[in-house]
């Protein structure tokens, strides 16, 4: 019955072009591989005990500098403990908080948003004013205040990150949702009978995950900051343990006589931040139909 | 009856107007509409920008509920209908849309996107008849894994269609379906579309801000302005003896390929 | 002579390779509108941007020559020929709202480029504003002066658009699609507008579009573009009359005409493209060797 319209059917002639990977996300997938590898591994692979002390052997240089020692590969601190072992050590904190607070904000502040954005009316506005009043305050001092209450150690760090970051979720997610709540496909949802919350799931929810994913790339980068620098102020776990942030702030004291203590967590930290930042864009680019 | 439609009337909150404290004004947009749709018929509702053409198609397939008035389809007054009840309803009236890209999920593929809809309702076999559907309106099976960007303005405008007549309905609005498009794509997109209004037994509002497109495709030609009908008449006595004023206003401005039409 | 605006075998390509415009020819006179018609992807406005220098960052021009008044464009340097084309030449875009800065009142925007670029004087320049919204029918051009670009309807934007495109009295205008975005009514308003501006300012017209009907109403000649090539120029009465390329017949043919039942609306038929990419073909060969 349908010959006359066949008569004009068109031809496909795309042809198949699968994208090359990129270089920015193998160099931050392999920097970050790296890092987690090191940290699940730490206590075997480590050269030392990250703990152990040994005055005798205090500011020990790296291994390419004169005076240095076999086995103290980045040298040691002032109460000779080995760097390197102590930033594997340390990776194993930092990860743990850049995965678990990173998700947990995430799946947060994205859920809120998506629901003002969608919904809007009276849920839009009681979320919306909550974050009005919630940025109002000094998100460190904020999270210091917050941890000299309810205690140091990993939870603590955990809710913190989680108290000062939802929002920035949120305010994303909800503006994208909007945006996408106007467009004529979600009428045609409509159209079709879908309900509003299965439109919400099924329809917004997959134009909402590249940015989320972004933003969640970008969160664990930023955890792992506000990590270093509540350990840079001695508010992270027990002193004992070893942490980026506490390192630094050690270094910070002998950097004259002892520099490597202080340059060695900053670029692992430095590396660290950017490479989740970049990881998630470079994982956007490469999965996104849309972009590809 | 396919649609009655009775001093239908419909007022949105104007928030470009909007008192920093307290609701927004109300403007209207439809200001009491009736006219009559018999089944397997072709009605054209023509009009320029804010005539109220494409919210009076938005109301009569319920994307939006009328402030005042009755829509009635098939017998069944489905003005104030909620999404529930309407829910079985929506099968039988079908929308495509003017942006084809903005009608079409970016994210999903196109075989997904006219699939949805059928398992929605509970049909079986979906990924065939979204097949089906692609071959119906002219396009290969292989566009079923595709994205919508990665298809043509008048290759995605069919696939809309597609999606539409999928769900076997009997009423279909158009709503300005070809303004987005080439020439010769319009071309194709109308004939298609006007062969699957036989085939299918299709009734069809399509609604248009160009009278010249109107012609070949309707039985029946509404004239909209600023939320009123100012002429409601069979196609051919519309071009060969309009009777209102903005209707003459409008045909004597459609620019024809002609350097002899007397255009000033 | 030389044309006021002499194109010639001007090809533009994308960085990565393909063709954009194949070896394009044509001359537009002092005082002359000439069309050039095409669907989308033919490079009708690609034409427009690489006289004005505005093309998208990944086309180059590979080959050819863009003469303007006498001279070059392609043999100066950018500053030079900024300068030049600034001087000289203007664009009606297609789209009023994006065009205009929503935030700028209306004046400013018209006066910016007197002002800027030509060093007028502030007072020079508003009261040569004034008199160029009159010019284009605006009543009250002191109120519209003071208005935000969301205040006025689309067709207003188009006029005042057109005003500030004849502002610094350009010897070129190049209009792409125009009136696309408008109402019929409002398009055969700006179309009269427009025609009655060029005449009166005796400037070359340039005129994109994509519907024949709009052509055989403002232009001299025209010319009909597939895939970046010129298949068919032609004077205007002459083509209608009887266009030689079956590719203008199948356009021809595919345009709505509500005067007649019988005719309009046929889709291009295979054959005819099968000809063009055909003749697509043979012209990248001979272009290689």
């Amino acid at each position: 019955m349908l010959c006359s319209i066949q008569s004009y059917a068109m031809r496909d002639t795309r042809s198949e072009i699968r994208p090359k990977l990129g270089i920015r996300l193998w160099l931050c997938g392999g920097w970050l591989f790296c890092l987690v590898l090191g940290a699940l591994f730490a206590p075997w692979i480590s050269p030392q005990d990250p703990l152990a002390q040994d005055l005798f052997a205090a500011r020990l240089p790296p291994f390419w500098v004169a005076g240095s020692e076999p086995g103290f590969w980045l040298g040691t601190d002032s109460l000779g403990r080995d760097v390197l072992s102590r930033m594997l050590h340390g990776a194993r904190l930092a990860l743990i908080v850049a995965f678990i607070a990173g998700t947990l904000t995430c799946l947060i502040g994205s859920t809120l948003g998506i629901f003002a954005g969608y919904y809007q009316g009276w849920a839009d506005r009681v979320i919306s004013r909550f974050i009005d009043i919630w940025m109002a305050f000094p998100p460190v001092l904020f999270a210091i205040l917050l941890i000299a209450v309810i205690g140091t150690g990993m939870t603590s760090i955990i809710i913190a990150i989680i108290i000062i970051d939802w929002t920035r979720f949120t305010r994303v997610v909800r503006a994208e949702t909007m945006s996408q709540s106007v467009m004529d496909y979600i009428a045609s949802a409509q159209v079709a009978g879908r309900g509003k919350f299965s439109t919400m799931v099924s329809e917004i929810l997959p134009n909402l995950l590249p940015t989320i994913v972004v933003l969640l790339s970008l969160e664990m980068g930023i955890a792992v900051i506000v990590e270093a620098i509540l350990s840079f102020v001695n508010l992270s776990i027990s002193t004992d343990s070893p942490t980026w942030g506490g390192m630094i702030a050690e270094g910070r004291i002998s950097i004259h006589q002892a520099w490597w203590v202080l340059v060695f967590p900053l670029i692992a930290l430095f590396l660290t931040v950017l490479s989740f930042s970049q990881f998630g864009e470079g994982l956007k680019d490469r999965f996104d139909p849309v972009l590809r | 009856m396919m649609y009655e439609v009775r001093d239908l009337q419909l007022s949105l909150p104007d928030m470009v107007r909007k008192p920093l404290l307290g609701p927004a004004p109300k403007i209207d947009i439809l200001k009491g509409i009736s006219f009559d749709l018999p089944k397997k018929s072709v009605l054209g509702i023509v009009g320029g920008s804010g005539s109220g053409k494409s919210t009076l198609g938005r109301t009569m397939v319920r994307l939006l509920e009328p402030s005042a008035g009755h829509i009635k389809f098939d017998g069944q007054d489905v003005s104030h209908m909620g999404e529930e009840k309407l829910r079985p309803l929506r099968r039988r009236f079908q929308m495509i849309f003017q942006d084809p890209m903005s009608s079409l999920n970016p994210r999903q593929r196109i075989g997904r996107i006219i699939a949805a809809p059928l398992e929605l309702h509970g049909w079986d076999n979906v990924a065939q008849r979204a097949i089906e559907a692609l071959v119906m309106v002219g396009l290969p099976e292989s566009f079923a894994k595709r994205y919508p960007h990665e298809l043509s303005g008048g290759q995605r405008q069919r696939v809309g269609i597609a999606r539409a007549i999928a769900l076997q309905p009997e009423f279909i609005l158009a709503d300005e379906i070809v303004s987005g498009l080439d020439v010769s794509s319009q071309a194709q997109v109308l004939i298609l579309l006007e062969d699957l209004v036989r085939e299918l037994d299709l009734t069809l509002a399509f609604v248009s801000h160009d009278l010249s497109v109107v012609r070949r495709l309707c039985d029946q030609v509404i004239v909209m302005r600023e939320g009123l009908i100012v002429e409601n008449a069979p196609t051919a006595t519309l071009f060969t003896s309009p009777q209102d004023d903005y209707t003459k206003e409008l045909l004597a401005a459609i620019p024809l390929p002609d350097p002899d039409q007397p255009f000033n | 002579m030389i044309a006021y605006l002499s194109i010639r075998n001007l090809s533009v390509s994308l960085s990565n390779g393909p063709e954009i415009l194949r070896s394009i020819s044509l001359d537009v006179d002092a005082g002359e509108v000439h069309g050039l018609v095409g669907e989308s992807g033919a490079g009708k406005s690609i034409i427009g941007k690489s006289v004005l220098g505005i093309l998208p960052r990944a086309m180059g021009i590979t080959s050819g020559e863009i003469w303007l008044d006498g001279v070059n464009l392609l043999s100066l340097s950018v500053a030079q020929r900024r300068r030049r084309i600034g001087a000289l030449a203007a664009l009606i875009p297609q789209d009023p709202l994006t065009a205009l800065n929503p935030s700028r009142r209306i004046g400013p925007q018209i006066t910016r480029r007197l002002v800027g670029i030509l060093g007028w004087s502030k007072s020079a320049a508003q009261a040569r504003a004034l008199e160029l919204l009159k010019e284009v029918h605006i009543e009250n051009p002191e109120h519209v002066m003071r208005s935000y670009p969301h205040e006025l309807s689309g067709g207003m934007r188009q006029r005042v658009l057109i005003a500030s495109a004849f502002a610094a009295e350009p010897k070129l205008i190049i209009a792409d699609e125009p009136t696309t975005a408008l109402d019929v009514t409002v398009q055969k308003q700006i179309l009269r507008l427009v025609g009655e501006m060029q005449a009166r300012h005796r400037t070359a017209l340039l005129f994109v579009t994509h519907d024949l009907g709009v052509v055989s109403k403002v232009c001299d000649h025209l010319s009909v573009l597939y895939a970046g090539m010129i298949v068919e120029k032609s004077q205007m009465r002459s083509f209608f009359a009887a266009p030689s390329h079956p590719y203008s017949r199948a356009l021809l043919a595919a345009s709505p005409k509500y005067d007649d039942l019988s005719g309009g609306l046929v889709p291009v038929p295979q054959a005819v493209i099968d000809q063009l990419d055909g003749e697509i073909t043979a012209f990248d060969k001979g272009s290689r060797t």
